[in-house]
C-alpha cells in the first residue's frame, strides 16, 4: 500500500539547514495498523505530512497504492488528499461552526457528492462511531473523546486507502484514549490501513507494528503481538 | 461557480459573524448610496440648467444677409444680399419636416414711438405669430400677433413690458390705445416679457407683412429664424441644426450667386453651440460625481477587502482543514470571492434601494430654477450593480489569493 524508498527532507530555517529526515525505508501492506514512534525532533510528523501530502520530500520515492507521489501541484495533491487519506490530528481540527454531521459531510462534499447521500453516508459513520445520536451538536458540545470520535468518522467518510493519525489520542485521558483505540482497531479489523503517530508505548503496544524513528533515521522495525484496547477500558 | 452547496457554506460562515458582516456591509452600503445620491444630484443639476436654458429655445437658427467678398459667376464682391419673401417660402417648403416654429422678419433698428407725450425710439421688428415662440417671449396682457393681422396687413402692435412701462406707466393699460410708430398709427393689442430681460423687452412687434408695406419694402425680407424640434440627445440635436444650417448655405447662396466658399454673405447663426457649453458643463459636473462616487465605492470595496484577509486569516485553520480533506485550490478561492461578492451585493443593493427610495421620496419636493427631478435611471442603478460585482470580486481577490496559498501543514500546526 506504502512505499517508501530513501526518503530525504531538510527544512531551511534561515541560513542554516535542518535535515529531518535522512534517508527513510518503509513499507505497509494492506491491513496493517502501524505504530510510528519517537521522541519529538525525531521526524515522525515531518513523515507523516510527507505520507499525508501535506509536504513533499526533497528526494527519494513515495509509492501510494501504485501511485507515485512526486511533484503534484496542489489541485492534484488535494484530489488525492480527498481519495486516498483520511485524517486525525491530536487537536481534532473539527470545523466549530459545523454540527457533527456536517463535519463528517465534508470530504463527501469535496468528492462532489450531492447533499442527500452525504448527510446519508456521514450519518452511517457517526452510527459507527456511536455517535449518531449527536449528529446535530457543534464541536463544543462534545467532549474531546467524543471530538475524535467525530474526527475518526470524517476521515473514514471519504472512504480512504489509508488512515493517518497524527498523536489520536494526545489530547485524551487515558480512558477515553483507549476507548478510542478501541475504535481504531475495530476499523483496522475490518482491513483498513492505519498509520498512528504516538510517543506513548502503551498506544504502540495497541498497534500490530512498531517503527521507531530517531534522528531522522528508522531505529528498529518490528511485528508485534497486539493488545486489545477492548481489556483495558 | 454558484451551487447550492456553497451557498450553504457562506451562510454558515457570514451567520457566524453577524457583526462583522454587518459593519462590513455598511461600509459597502454608505458608498452606493453616497453614489446613487451624486448621481441623482447629479440629473437633477443637469434638468434643471437644461430647463433654465429651454426657456430660450435652444435651437434656434437664424440668417442675416452679408455682403459678398467673392467673384462668383462673373459679379463682383460688395455685393448686398437681399433676402425676399420667396426665399422664405422655398426654405420653409422644404424644410417642413426639419423645422419647428419658423419667421421671416422685416427689422427697422430704432423706430421713433409717439404716444401722447411720451416718446422712444424702439426697435421696431415685423414678424410672424410663431415669432413668440422662437424668442420664447411670453404675452402677459392682450395677445401676440396672429395669422389674421398677417393676411389684413393689420396695423397692430405688441409691445415689450419696457415700452409699456415708459409710455403707459404700466404693464396693462397700453391695450387697446394707438400709438404712432414712424408715422403710422397702430393699436396695441399685447404686452410680452422676455426672459432676455429689459434689452429684449424694448422692441414692438408688428405683422411682417404690415411691415413690408409700411416702409415700403415690397418683396424684401431682412432676415429669418427657425427653431428645431428639441430632441433628448444633444449630439443628434447638433447633428440636425449643423445639417440644416449647411442645407440652409447652400440653397441660399444658389439662389442668390453666391460662391460656395463665401463665408461673410451670409450669416447663420446656430444657439446649439452656445448650448453645448451648457451641456459640457453638465456633462463635467456629472463626471465630477461619478469621480466622487467612485472613490467612495473604492473605500467601501477596501473595506470589504480588509474585512476579507482578517477572514481569511481568521480561518486560516479551518481552510487548513479543509484543504487536508481535499479541497482544492480553486474550491477555497471560490468559497471566499463568493463571500465578498455576496457581501458586496447584498450590502450595495441595500445602498442602491436607500437611495432610490430618498429621491423617489424627497425628489419631487426640490423645485428649484437650477436644481429640478432627480432621478437615478435604470442604466445607471444596472451599471452600478455591475460596478459592484466587479468590485466584490476585486475586494475578494486578494484574499482569497492569499488563502488558497495557505499550506495545510503550516495552517494546522499553529493551535
Amino acid at each position: 500500500m506504502i512505499e517508501i524508498k530513501d526518503l530525504h527532507k531538510s527544512y531551511q530555517t534561515g541560513s542554516s539547514s535542518l535535515h529531518v529526515l535522512k534517508g527513510i525505508n518503509f513499507n505497509v501492506a494492506e491491513g496493517e495498523l502501524v505504530a510510528i514512534m519517537g521522541s519529538s525532533g525525531s521526524g515522525k510528523s515531518t513523515l507523516l505530512n510527507i505520507l499525508g501530502i501535506l509536504d513533499e520530500a526533497d528526494s527519494g520515492s513515495y509509492i501510494l497504492d501504485g501511485v507515485p507521489i512526486k511533484n503534484l501541484n496542489e489541485t492534484v495533491a488535494s484530489r488525492y488528499r480527498n481519495k486516498f487519506l483520511g485524517f486525525v490530528f491530536q487537536s481534532f481540527n473539527l470545523i466549530n461552526y459545523k454540527t457533527a454531521l456536517d463535519n463528517v459531510a465534508l470530504p463527501l462534499y469535496y468528492q462532489g457528492v450531492n447533499a442527500k447521500d452525504r448527510a446519508e453516508i456521514a450519518m452511517s459513520y457517526l452510527e459507527k462511531v456511536g455517535l449518531a445520536s449527536h449528529s446535530h451538536h457543534l464541536p463544543n458540545e462534545l467532549s474531546g473523546g467524543q471530538k475524535q470520535r467525530v474526527a475518526i468518522a470524517r476521515a473514514l467518510a471519504s472512504h480512504p486507502k489509508v488512515l493517518l493519525a497524527d498523536e489520536p489520542t494526545g489530547a485524551l485521558d487515558t480512558t477515553t484514549s483507549y476507548e478510542v483505540m478501541e475504535l481504531i482497531q475495530g476499523i483496522n479489523d475490518e482491513g483498513k490501513t492505519i498509520l498512528i503517530v504516538t510517543h506513548e508505548p502503551d498506544i504502540a503496544a495497541m498497534c500490530k507494528r512498531n517503527v521507531i524513528l530517531k534522528d531522522g533515521l528508522i531505529i528498529e522495525d518490528k511485528q508485534i503481538v497486539q493488545q486489545r484496547a477492548k481489556l483495558y477500558v | 461557480m454558484f451551487n447550492i452547496e456553497r451557498w450553504q457554506e457562506i451562510f454558515q460562515a457570514i451567520a457566524k459573524n453577524k457583526l462583522r458582516t454587518f459593519l462590513t456591509g455598511v461600509s459597502v452600503a454608505s458608498g452606493i448610496f453616497i453614489l446613487v445620491i451624486l448621481l441623482g444630484a447629479g440629473r437633477g443639476i443637469q434638468n434643471g440648467i437644461q430647463n433654465q436654458f429651454a426657456k430660450d429655445a435652444t435651437n434656434k437658427i437664424e440668417i442675416y444677409p452679408g455682403i459678398t467678398q467673392k467673384e462668383f459667376k462673373g459679379l463682383g464682391i460688395g455685393r448686398e444680399t437681399q433676402f425676399k419673401n420667396r426665399d422664405y417660402e422655398i426654405v420653409t417648403q422644404k424644410f417642413e419636416n426639419f423645422i419647428d416654429n419658423r419667421s421671416k422678419l422685416y427689422s427697422v433698428w430704432s423706430g421713433n414711438i409717439v404716444y401722447g407725450k411720451e416718446t422712444g425710439t424702439y426697435r421696431i421688428e415685423g414678424v410672424n405669430p410663431n415669432y413668440q415662440f422662437i424668442e420664447n417671449a411670453s404675452v402677459i396682457a392682450g395677445r401676440f400677433i396672429n395669422l389674421s393681422d398677417i393676411e389684413h396687413f393689420e396695423k397692430v402692435a405688441v409691445i415689450g413690458k419696457k415700452v409699456s412701462t415708459d409710455l403707459f406707466k404700466d404693464t396693462k393699460s397700453g391695450i387697446g390705445k394707438n400709438i404712432n410708430v414712424s408715422g403710422t398709427i397702430y393699436k396695441v393689442v399685447g404686452v410680452f416679457t422676455d426672459p432676455g430681460g429689459e434689452r429684449e423687452e424694448s422692441r414692438v412687434f408688428i405683422p411682417v407683412t404690415t411691415a413690408q408695406r409700411a416702409y415700403s419694402a415690397g418683396e424684401d425680407i431682412r432676415s429669418m429664424a427657425f427653431t428645431m424640434p428639441k430632441r433628448d440627445n444633444f449630439d443628434q440635436a447638433l447633428a440636425e441644426s449643423e445639417n440644416f444650417s449647411k442645407q440652409l448655405d447652400k440653397i441660399l447662396k444658389e439662389r442668390h450667386d453666391i460662391a460656395p466658399d463665401d463665408e461673410s454673405a451670409l450669416n447663420i447663426q446656430n444657439s446649439l453651440e452656445q448650448a453645448q457649453k451648457i451641456y459640457q458643463l453638465t456633462d463635467i459636473i456629472q463626471a465630477f460625481f461619478w469621480f466622487v462616487g467612485i472613490l467612495t465605492i473604492i473605500a467601501g470595496v477596501v473595506g470589504v477587502g480588509n474585512i476579507m484577509l482578517i477572514v481569511v486569516k481568521e480561518r486560516t485553520k479551518e481552510i487548513g482543514i479543509r484543504k487536508a480533506l481535499g479541497a482544492t485550490p480553486y474550491s477555497i478561492i471560490a468559497m471566499i470571492l463568493h463571500e465578498a461578492v455576496f457581501i458586496t451585493l447584498i450590502s450595495g443593493f441595500i445602498g442602491l434601494i436607500f437611495g432610490l427610495l430618498l429621491w423617489a421620496g424627497i425628489g419631487p419636493f426640490i423645485e428649484s430654477d437650477f436644481f429640478s427631478h432627480p432621478e437615478v435611471d435604470f442604466n445607471i442603478a444596472l451599471t452600478t450593480v455591475i460596478l459592484l460585482t466587479v468590485a466584490g470580486a476585486f475586494a475578494g481577490f486578494i484574499p482569497a489569493y492569499k488563502a488558497a496559498k495557505i499550506r495545510p501543514i503550516v495552517a494546522l500546526r499553529d493551535e
